[in-house]
C-alpha cells in the first residue's frame, strides 16, 4: 500500500508529461495547465500524507523497485527512501511546485507553446522528486540529471531568441562541470566501500575513517561539493544563474529560486556523515559560501534588470545556506532553504506579475509608482522583501539569523562577511522595491495606460506563499525548535540548541540593526534624493566594474572558453583534415581496386557460364590430383 | 531390377550420363536463345538424377531414389521460378537472347 502510494507520488508528474507532450495540443490551453497542476497536487497530498504517518510513528520508509546494477561485490537496487529528510523536501517542492503550475496557467496564457511549457514543467517535478527520494547516490544522479535538463529545456522555451539559447547551453555546460565532480565523488565512495546506499554509506564511510581511508573521503567529499557548487550556483560555477533568467519567470521563481538550486544543500545534508569527518572539505566549505554570498550581494547591489537583482540575491542566499552547511549547522541551512523558497518564489512570481503588467518590460528604470496600480502583488513582494531583509518577525529573520548566529560562535571572520552581505541584501531588496513601486511611473505613456492588477490565478499563490513568508519561521523558532528534533534522525543529534541568552539576542540585535541600515540606506538614495540609475554608458569607475559583474564572464571567456576554441580550431584545421587523408586514402585505394574489378562484370551471360564451366572443371580436376 | 541392371551393365548407365551432361553444358555454352539454355541445364539435372538412381540400384540402397525424389521437386518449382523471369525478361525486352542481358553490367 504505502509502496504503491510512493510510486504514485513520483510517477504522477511523470503522467502529466506524457499527457502534455502526446495530447497537450490537442486539448485547450486551459485543460492541459489544469492537468499539469493536478498532477504535482496528487504528489504534494501524498507528501502530506507521508509526512503525516512519519510525524506518528517517526520511521522511515525504504523500499527497491528492482534490482538495477550487479558488477562483482557491487550491488545496486533503484531504491526509494522516504525518509525526514526527503519528505520535508517532497513536501516544499512539490507545495510550491503546484503553487507555480496553477500561476503559469495564467503568466503563460498567451504563449502558443503552453502544453510544451507544462511538460517540461512536470518532467522537471517528476525528475526534482526522482533526486530528492533516491534511496542511493545513483538514482539521486539521475534526479540530478534530470533537473538539469528540464532547467535547460525551460531557460531556452522562448527559443526563437539566440540570447535565451546561450543562456541554456552555458547553464547546461556548466553544470556539466559540477555533474562531473559528482560522478567522481560517487565513483570514489563506491570503490572505497563497496555500496553507496545512504544506509549503508554512513557505518561505512565512519569504519573507512578508522582505517585510515581518511584521504579518500576528503577527495569523495571534494568532488561532492562541486558537484554542488554546479548545481547550486557557487563560486567558480555561479554565473549559470543570472543568465538562466531569459526562461519564463515561473521557471526563475521554481527552478532557479526554490528548488533545484537547493539540490546542493540536499545533497550535502543527506551525506552529513561524510563532510563532518572531513573538516577541511567543511572549511573549503564555508569559505565558499560566505564569499560567494558577499560577491553576489555586491553584484547585485547595481543590477538594473529586476530579475537579475532577484537570481543574484538567490546566489547570495544560497551562498549563506553552505556557509551553515560548512558550519555543520545542517539543520540551520535547512531552515534557511525552506524559508528561502517561501519568500524567494513570491519574489519571483510578483517580479513576473509586475512584467506581466508592463507587457515584458523588466528594467526598473523604466518602472515605478506600480503600488497603487498593483496593490496586491505589492503587498506579497514587500512581505516578502521584509523577510529577505530579515526583519522581525518574518521567517527569514528566524533562519538567517540562525546562520549569523553559529557563524559568529564558529568564525568572527565569516560572521562579518555574512553580516555585510545580508545589509547589502537588505539594501539591493528595498532598492528594488523602491525604484520599482514607489514614485512616479517611468515607463511610457502607453504602458501608464494598460497598468492593472494581474488575474487572481496569479495573486492567489502570491498571497499564499506571502503568508508562508510570513509564519514560515514558526518551523524552527529558538524557543521551540521543531525542525531540529524533526530532523534528528538524520543528523544523529549532531545539532546544538544556541540558548537564547544576552550574546544572542545581541547578536538578533544586531542582525535587525544591519538591515534597517540597508533599508534606510535604500530609502534615503532612491526616495529622499529619488536617484534612478544612469544609463549603461554614464556608469564609470568602481560601479562599473561591478555592474558588469566584476568582469567574471569576460575573465572565464579569456581562461577557459577562448583557449578551448582555439584548441578546436587547432583540431578543425589542422588536425582533422590530417587524420582524412588517412582514412581517406584506404577509400581511395579501396575504390581504386574495385574499379578495375568491375571490368569483370561485363554484363556478357554467355562468357559468365564459360567461366563457371572452366571454373567447375578446374576444381574436378584439382580434385582428381589431390586424391 | 536386378536383372536390367545385369543386362545393360552399370558402366552403360555412366556413359548415358555423361553424354546427356555434356550435351547439357555445350547447350548452355553454345546457345544463345534462354529457353534452350534453360533446358540444357534441365538436362545435366537429369543426367545427374538418372546416375543417382542406377547407382542406387547397383548398391541395392534406396537412399539414392529418396534423394532423386527430393531433386526433382526442387527441379520442378525451380522450372516454375525460371519460366516466370523469362516471362518477364521477355516482357520488358521484346527478347529472350542471353547476348542482350547487360543491364546490369558493372
Amino acid at each position: 500500500m504505502e509502496m504503491n502510494l510512493a510510486i504514485i507520488l513520483l510517477l504522477s508528474p511523470f503522467v502529466g508529461f506524457l499527457f502534455n507532450v502526446f495530447f497537450g495540443k490537442k486539448v485547450s490551453k486551459g485543460f492541459s495547465g489544469t492537468i499539469g497542476t493536478l498532477t504535482v497536487v496528487v504528489s504534494f497530498l501524498l507528501s502530506v500524507c507521508f509526512f503525516a504517518q512519519l510525524n506518528q510513528n517517526g520511521k522511515a520508509f525504504e523500499f527497491s523497485l528492482f534490482d538495477w546494477i550487479q558488477v562483482g561485490n557491487f550491488k545496486l537496487n533503484f531504491g526509494i527512501l522516504l525518509d525526514q529528510l526527503s519528505i520535508l523536501w517532497l513536501l516544499f517542492v512539490t507545495g510550491i511546485g503546484s503553487l507555480i503550475h496553477l500561476y503559469s496557467i495564467s503568466y503563460m496564457h498567451d504563449d502558443e507553446n503552453i502544453h510544451k511549457f507544462f511538460a517540461y514543467l512536470n518532467l522537471f517535478v517528476f525528475f526534482m522528486i526522482t533526486l530528492v527520494v533516491g534511496s542511493n547516490l545513483l538514482v539521486m544522479f539521475i534526479g540530478w540529471e534530470g533537473v538539469g535538463l528540464c532547467s535547460y529545456l525551460l531557460i531556452g522555451f522562448w527559443y526563437k531568441n539566440q540570447d535565451y539559447n546561450d543562456a541554456a547551453k552555458k547553464a547546461f555546460i556548466m553544470n556539466r562541470v559540477g555533474d562531473l565532480g559528482l560522478l567522481i565523488g560517487i565513483f570514489i565512495l563506491a570503490i572505497n566501500l563497496d555500496t553507496i546506499n545512504f544506509t549503508d554509506l554512513n557505518a561505512g564511510v565512519v569504519a573507512l575513517n578508522k582505517t585510515g581511508g581518511n584521504q579518500a573521503l576528503q577527495w569523495a567529499a571534494l568532488c561532492l561539493f562541486i558537484g554542488a557548487t554546479g548545481k547550486s550556483a557557487q563560486i567558480p560555477l555561479y554565473t549559470w544563474l543570472p543568465d538562466a533568467m531569459a526562461g519564463p519567470t515561473p521557471v526563475s521563481a521554481l527552478i532557479h529560486a526554490a528548488t533545484m538550486v537547493t539540490a546542493g544543500i540536499f545533497m550535502v545534508t543527506r551525506m552529513n556523515f561524510l563532510f563532518d569527518l572531513t573538516p577541511n572539505v567543511q572549511n573549503i566549505i564555508a569559505i565558499v559560501g560566505a564569499v560567494t554570498s558577499l560577491v553576489a550581494a555586491a553584484i547585485g547591489l547595481l543590477q538594473n534588470d529586476i530579475k537579475k537583482v532577484l537570481a543574484y540575491s538567490t546566489v547570495s542566499q544560497l551562498g549563506l545556506m553552505f556557509l551553515a552547511l560548512g558550519l555543520g549547522a545542517y539543520n540551520v541551512a535547512v531552515f534557511h532553504v525552506i524559508t528561502h523558497a517561501f519568500f524567494k518564489a513570491c519574489l519571483f512570481l510578483g517580479s513576473g506579475s509586475v512584467i506581466h503588467g508592463l507587457h515584458g518590460e523588466q528594467d526598473m528604470r523604466k518602472m515605478g509608482g506600480l503600488r497603487k496600480a498593483m496593490p496586491i502583488t505589492f503587498w506579497t513582494m514587500m512581505i516578502s522583501t521584509l523577510a529577505i531583509a530579515g526583519i522581525f518577525p518574518f521567517a527569514g529573520f528566524w533562519s538567517k539569523d540562525e546562520i549569523l548566529m553559529t557563524a559568529f560562535h564558529e568564525n568572527k571572520t565569516l560572521w562579518i562577511v555574512a553580516s555585510i552581505a545580508s545589509i547589502m541584501t537588505a539594501f539591493y531588496m528595498f532598492r528594488l522595491m523602491y525604484l520599482t513601486f514607489f514614485r512616479e511611473f517611468r515607463g511610457t505613456e502607453e504602458q501608464k495606460h494598460h497598468l492593472h492588477e494581474s488575474p487572481s490565478l496569479i495573486t492567489i499563490p502570491l498571497v499564499i506563499l506571502a503568508v508562508l513568508a510570513t509564519i514560515g519561521g514558526a518551523i524552527n523558532l529558538p524557543g521551540s525548535t521543531w525542525l531540529n528534533h524533526y530532523l534528528e534522525p538524520i543528523l544523529a543529534g549532531k545539532h546544538e540548541e544556541h540558548h537564547l541568552g544576552s550574546t544572542e539576542y545581541m547578536l538578533m540585535g544586531i542582525a535587525l540593526v544591519g538591515a534597517i541600515i540597508g533599508i534606510v540606506l535604500a530609502y534615503s538614495k532612491y526616495i529622499k534624493q529619488a536617484f534612478v540609475p544612469k544609463t549603461d554608458n554614464e556608469i564609470v569607475g568602481f560601479s562599473k566594474t561591478v555592474y558588469n559583474k566584476f568582469y567574471v564572464d569576460e575573465l572565464y571567456t579569456v581562461t577557459i572558453v577562448k583557449p578551448i576554441n582555439a584548441l578546436s580550431n587547432f583540431f578543425r584545421t589542422t588536425l582533422e583534415p590530417a587524420l582524412s587523408k588517412v582514412v581517406f586514402s584506404f577509400g581511395s585505394v579501396a575504390y581504386g581496386l574495385s574499379s578495375q574489378g568491375r571490368k569483370l562484370q561485363n554484363g556478357n551471360i554467355g562468357l559468365y557460364l564459360f567461366v563457371f564451366v572452366i571454373g567447375i572443371c578446374a576444381i574436378i580436376t584439382y580434385l582428381f590430383i589431390a586424391q | 531390377m536386378g536383372n536390367i541392371l545385369n543386362e545393360i551393365g552399370i558402366e552403360n548407365y555412366i556413359f548415358l550420363s555423361v553424354l546427356l551432361f555434356c550435351i547439357g553444358v555445350f547447350g548452355v555454352l553454345y546457345r544463345r536463345n534462354a529457353i534452350i539454355v534453360f533446358m540444357s541445364i534441365e538436362i545435366m539435372l537429369n543426367a545427374v538424377n538418372l546416375l543417382f538412381v542406377a547407382f542406387s540400384t547397383y548398391h541395392q540402397d534406396a537412399e539414392g531414389q529418396v534423394f532423386v525424389f527430393f531433386s526433382m521437386a526442387v527441379a520442378a518449382a525451380e522450372v516454375a521460378v525460371g519460366l516466370a523471369i523469362l516471362v518477364s525478361v521477355f516482357r520488358n525486352l521484346g527478347s529472350i537472347d542471353i547476348d542482350n542481358l547487360k543491364n546490369l553490367k558493372g
